[in-house]
């Protein structure tokens, strides 16, 4: 109840008294409120009515106490005449105002990130410091001044005019995916945190054909998660034991990708859903992986992107023009262009420059499988 | 709410334009000027005219140059009223430096 719950009922205690420390604060009364009550005496009909509405007269009661309020809050004389009802009626859902005021680019991008979700989430503070790897105090302050900046700098509480828009959704689909990314680093699931937030988003964005792809992407990537890794072990694609893949997940993903072609999507992340969906077959299309690796190469322009298009050319059969196009690129600090080198040269067979790739791989590497991995092509080798 | 827009940009690079560009930016810094939001604006003088102030062991230091010695200096700014930050941006955006390799910074006033 409370996952469901929370962002919608913040969502519309942020729109109503247009803080978001004490909308905050309100709901959270509201959540500990029903918490003691529900299990006593039943939960509502209309529990997030009742949240929402048992918020608000919190947030009154406490404005009223502080008594600066006339002045402060003119909504609050309208909202009066029916502070003590619950009634049936749906509370509209504001939850896309917030996202846009959460992600909004004035905001660093790790104020966005934490405080999508603790807003939308649902996330306490504690958590998301435990999954960001950072103390609890450290962000709590994270979350106040990305709070303090909304207020100072009079970030709108609105979806953005439509010229705004794709933009705008851009910034908010990357903090989702980056909280996608950052799933494997900390002890919260934060993948599956990310899919619950573009979940959401799909659901208020039903028209935004990039919003299913990324959904779509996340689903598919996501579904192999147990088979990329054998204990300490990382194992590659080719090797993964197709069992282990999420079947049902795998096809939610698809479902999700037909949606966002459908919508004429030919954005970015529905290019990597594309390819991600290619690759989750027994036997795979490699030519066309290539291709669509060329297409989202184009669109993003990203180094990176030709690094895994040259990946899947060698796939295809063609490891020395990868190797080629790979020694085009200028990453050098980047762990996985030496690794990807270090794979097409041992292919061609030029094992000495192989391991000198491995080694630089390795000097790079700091997560214990990748560690274990190239260690062993190096031994391999 | 009230923000100030301040604009940044290398010295110099109004000259670099071309006379196409820079009628161009001038039509576009006058519509600004014109907009009713616009509470307040001046341009400077080119940052060469700079004189900075300040207290050192209880005398008043003045020195010549701009207080922070950093690439893009300060060439102007407007104070406007806008109903969020999202139009304030909207109108940093039209200002023309910004074409031009320029930065405009964006505060909100302090309400008094």
């Amino acid at each position: 109840m409370f996952r469901d719950e929370w962002g919608r009922v913040l969502a519309s205690l942020v729109g109503y008294l247009a803080d978001f420390d004490r909308a905050e604060e309100a709901t959270q009364e509201a959540f500990a409120i029903a918490a003691q009550r529900w299990p006593v005496s039943g939960a509502p009909t209309n529990p997030g009515a009742w949240l929402t509405t048992t918020a608000r007269n919190r947030a009154i009661d406490r404005i009223r106490r502080e008594r600066t309020l006339a002045q402060k809050f003119p909504l609050l004389q309208a909202a009066e005449a029916t502070m003590d009802e619950f009634d049936d009626t749906p509370i509209k859902d504001e939850r896309l105002e917030l996202v846009f005021t959460c992600c909004h680019p004035a905001l660093p991008l790790e104020g966005q990130v934490a405080l999508t979700l603790r807003a939308l989430g649902g996330l306490k503070t504690a958590e998301i410091a435990r999954a960001f790897l950072v103390s609890e105090e450290a962000m709590k302050r994270r979350l106040s001044r990305a709070k303090a900046k909304i207020k100072a700098t009079g970030i709108p509480f609105a979806v953005p005019d439509a010229h705004l828009l794709p933009d705008r959704l851009d910034a908010v689909l990357a903090v989702v995916y980056l909280i996608y990314n950052e799933g494997y680093a900390g002890r919260v699931d934060l993948a599956a945190e990310a899919i619950h937030l573009g979940g959401v988003l799909a659901a208020l964005m039903p028209d935004q054909p990039e919003t299913h792809g990324l959904m779509a992407l996340m689903m598919i990537h996501h579904a192999r998660r147990r088979a990329r890794f054998a204990g300490q072990d990382l194992v590659l694609l080719e090797d993964q034991d197709r069992s282990l893949w999420d079947r049902d997940q795998i096809a939610a993903g698809r479902a999700a990708l037909d949606r966002a072609l459908a919508l004429g999507g030919r954005g970015p992340y529905v290019v990597q859903a594309a390819i991600a969906s290619l690759l989750a077959v027994e036997r795979v299309d490699w030519p066309q992986v290539v291709q669509l690796y060329r297409r989202l190469a184009d669109l993003t322009d990203s180094p990176v992107v030709r690094l895994n298009g040259a990946v899947a050319l060698a796939q295809d059969g063609y490891p020395e023009v990868a190797l080629r196009e790979v020694d085009a690129l200028d990453l050098d600090d980047y762990l996985y262009y030496h690794s990807t080198r270090g794979e097409l040269l041992r292919r061609v067979g030029r094992d000495d420059e192989a391991r000198e790739a491995y080694r630089r791989a390795l000097d790079l590497a700091s997560s214990i499988p990748e560690r274990r991995f190239l260690t062993r092509r190096l031994n391999q080798t | 709410m009230q923000y100030a827009l301040m604009f940044y940009s290398e010295p110099g690079a109004g000259e670099a334009l071309s006379a196409a560009d820079r009628d161009v930016a001038r039509a576009d810094f006058s519509e600004l000027l014109h907009d009713p939001r616009l509470v307040v604006g001046a341009q400077l003088a080119p940052v060469e005219s700079a004189t900075s102030v300040r207290a050192h062991a209880g005398r008043t230091l003045v020195t010549d140059g701009p207080f922070a010695n950093t690439k893009e200096v300060l060439g102007g700014l407007v104070l406007v009223e806008a109903a969020d930050l999202d139009e304030a941006l909207e109108l940093a955006a039209a200002v023309p430096i910004v074409r031009f390799g320029g930065v405009v910074e964006v505060r909100p006033v302090v309400a008094r």
